[in-house]
């Protein structure tokens, strides 16, 4: 894989946004996420109401990847409800595993779409579903929350 | 240029994306000689048995191959042949000692002391028997050079200490620790000395007379030897006394339904079919260190691993960690300012230059430093200026790729 295909502007502009990189106010569901072969840590911070996710950002360190999937993953899930979330995880780790693979269907992604290449480079997949798992997580425990 | 010791490793006369291939990761694992892929061929196509089984001459020939390996092993630490242990790596030999030394000669109340520079193979060994037996586990801390200073030894290690557990060569920082203060240290206060060998059998010339350790463990696979065989030596009176660690074949004496008694060293510590096939490799690759000389690996490296700590202390946007001072063996440890340490590998491995990024396996020692993760570049014998020419050249790169102006 090129470089070109990782370091895209999308990545680079992402991985350095602080646009939603902060805690929180009454967060209703704060989730570690870690990725044990660097040790990076986010956390992953929700404010969800009546189903819908108000507010939502991250905190932590970590590599080019992991940094702009978040942060796309910000942009998309912030006002949408815990649903939609959830669709959208599956539909990214879906795309990364190359069990979605048509373009339709993942233009609901948007700039999430810039990690679809990342399944060439094993070494740095888990960087890229980092958040999303995360991600994964928060959802389940807003649900259970609401149930 | 062509290099005599580098032309020995087929491994290393390939190409990535039409550039020659550039290896600075032979702390995580080294490559191996033709010599010692010979070796491993010949005993599978020629000797292959299972050793200490077979009664005809096929499985003698299975048996010498590998107890041939022992001896030169012995020959190599200048110890006996029953007080080395093969296992699969130094991660098992410190897990050996954990389990069979640590939990029954450790008990409520006593102490260990590690340092924190320990990978985590010398660590959460000792970390979980000193859970499981309620004793105390100590830290010898370095300064943010990473050097372990004088009255840290002298505060640390005192009475009640009954182990000591240390790195003899840091595999982050490639500091040499002071072991003989150490180890002087631990006996004095009574204290078993345990040496971890798995960054230092590549570069120095191990000697278990001169060491003034009770046990030693190195991993072959970091030896130029192949993968999955290791060692664990240790002194014959503490290896009599300990009771086995894992249980099965070989390693008996006589079974009855209810219980068993044990054979005598080694073959008490080795349960099961052995790796003949890698102890064999491993004394090739000891063959081929001998056939180089220590004198001459130590002067190689040295040279290289100077030239990579003033080269890479050269260029704007580049942190070392640790100290230009003192005696360093193979590793050199640094980041490139604002991109993180799996970019950074990433992108030199487009030039292919192979670098670790990560914690290492070392992530109290980050903690310590004050860092999450880094870069690493680790020499073996085989590693040459042009090596370190081609990382240079590569880190130059990096920062652009990230979107910044230099």
């Amino acid at each position: 894989m090129e470089l070109e295909q990782i370091y895209t502007q999308i990545i680079t502009e992402n991985s350095r946004s602080k646009e939603h990189k902060y805690a929180v106010k009454d967060a209703t569901q704060v989730v570690e996420g870690v990725n044990p072969s660097c040790g990076d840590e986010i956390s992953l911070q929700l404010r969800v109401k009546d189903g819908m996710i108000e507010d939502a950002a991250f905190l932590g360190d970590g590599c080019a990847i992991s940094q702009a999937s978040a942060n796309i993953m910000i942009d998309l899930i912030k006002g949408k409800s815990v649903k939609e979330a959830e669709h959208l995880s599956n539909l990214f780790l879906g795309m990364i595993k190359g069990e979605v693979t048509d373009d339709g269907q993942l233009d609901e992604l948007e700039d999430a779409q810039a990690f679809k290449d990342i399944s060439h480079m094993p070494a740095r997949v888990k960087c890229a579903v980092l958040g999303w798992h995360t991600l994964q997580d928060a959802v389940t425990k807003a649900e259970k929350a609401t149930s | 240029m062509t290099d005599t010791i580098k032309t020995q490793f087929p491994l290393l006369q390939q190409k990535q994306n039409g550039k020659p291939l550039v290896y600075l990761d032979s702390g995580a694992t080294t490559q191996r000689p033709q010599a010692v892929l010979d070796a491993v061929k010949h005993f599978y196509e020629q000797d292959n048995a299972n050793p200490h089984r077979g009664a005809y001459e096929l499985g003698e020939r299975a048996t010498a191959a590998y107890e041939g390996a022992r001896a030169q092993v012995a020959s190599f630490l200048n110890a006996q042949k029953e007080e080395v242990i093969f296992t699969r790596n130094a991660t098992e030999s410190l897990n050996l000692l954990a389990y069979s030394w640590g939990l029954h000669n450790l008990k409520a109340g006593d102490k260990v002391v590690v340092s924190i520079l320990e990978h985590h193979s010398n660590l959460i060994p000792w970390q979980q028997v000193c859970h499981a037996v309620g004793a105390e586990l100590i830290f010898l801390y370095t300064g943010q050079d990473g050097v372990i200073p004088d009255e840290e030894i002298e505060k640390k290690i005192t009475k009640g200490v009954k182990l000591v557990a240390c790195t003899h060569v840091s595999n982050v920082l490639g500091l040499v620790s002071p072991v003989e203060k150490i180890a002087a240290r631990a006996h004095e206060v009574g204290a078993v000395m345990v040496l971890d060998c798995a960054q230092s059998a590549p570069h120095l010339k191990l000697d278990v007379q001169k060491l003034n350790v009770d046990f030693l463990a190195f991993s072959g696979h970091k030896l130029y030897a192949p993968l999955g065989i290791g060692v664990l030596w240790g002194r014959r009176e503490l290896l009599e006394a300990m009771p086995p660690f894992l249980t099965g074949g070989d390693m008996i004496d006589s079974v009855r339904e209810q219980d068993a008694t044990w054979a005598p060293l080694p073959q008490k510590f080795e349960a099961g079919t052995q790796n003949a096939g890698g102890a064999v490799g491993l004394a090739a690759a000891i063959r081929w260190i001998q056939s180089i000389g220590y004198e001459t690996i130590e002067k190689r490296e040295n040279d290289v691993y100077r030239y990579l700590w003033d080269e890479l202390a050269k260029m704007p946007h580049i942190t070392l960690y640790g100290t230009p001072e003192g005696q360093h063996c193979g590793a050199v440890a640094f980041n490139v300012e604002g991109v993180h340490p799996h970019d950074v590998s990433t992108i030199l491995d487009a030039d292919a230059v192979c670098v670790r990024a990560g914690h290492h396996c070392a992530q109290p020692l980050l903690t310590h430093l004050g860092l999450r993760a880094c870069c690493r570049a680790s020499i073996a014998v085989y590693n040459t200026r042009e090596d370190v020419d081609a990382l240079a050249n590569s880190l130059q790169k990096v920062r652009k790729w990230l979107g910044y102006g230099t």
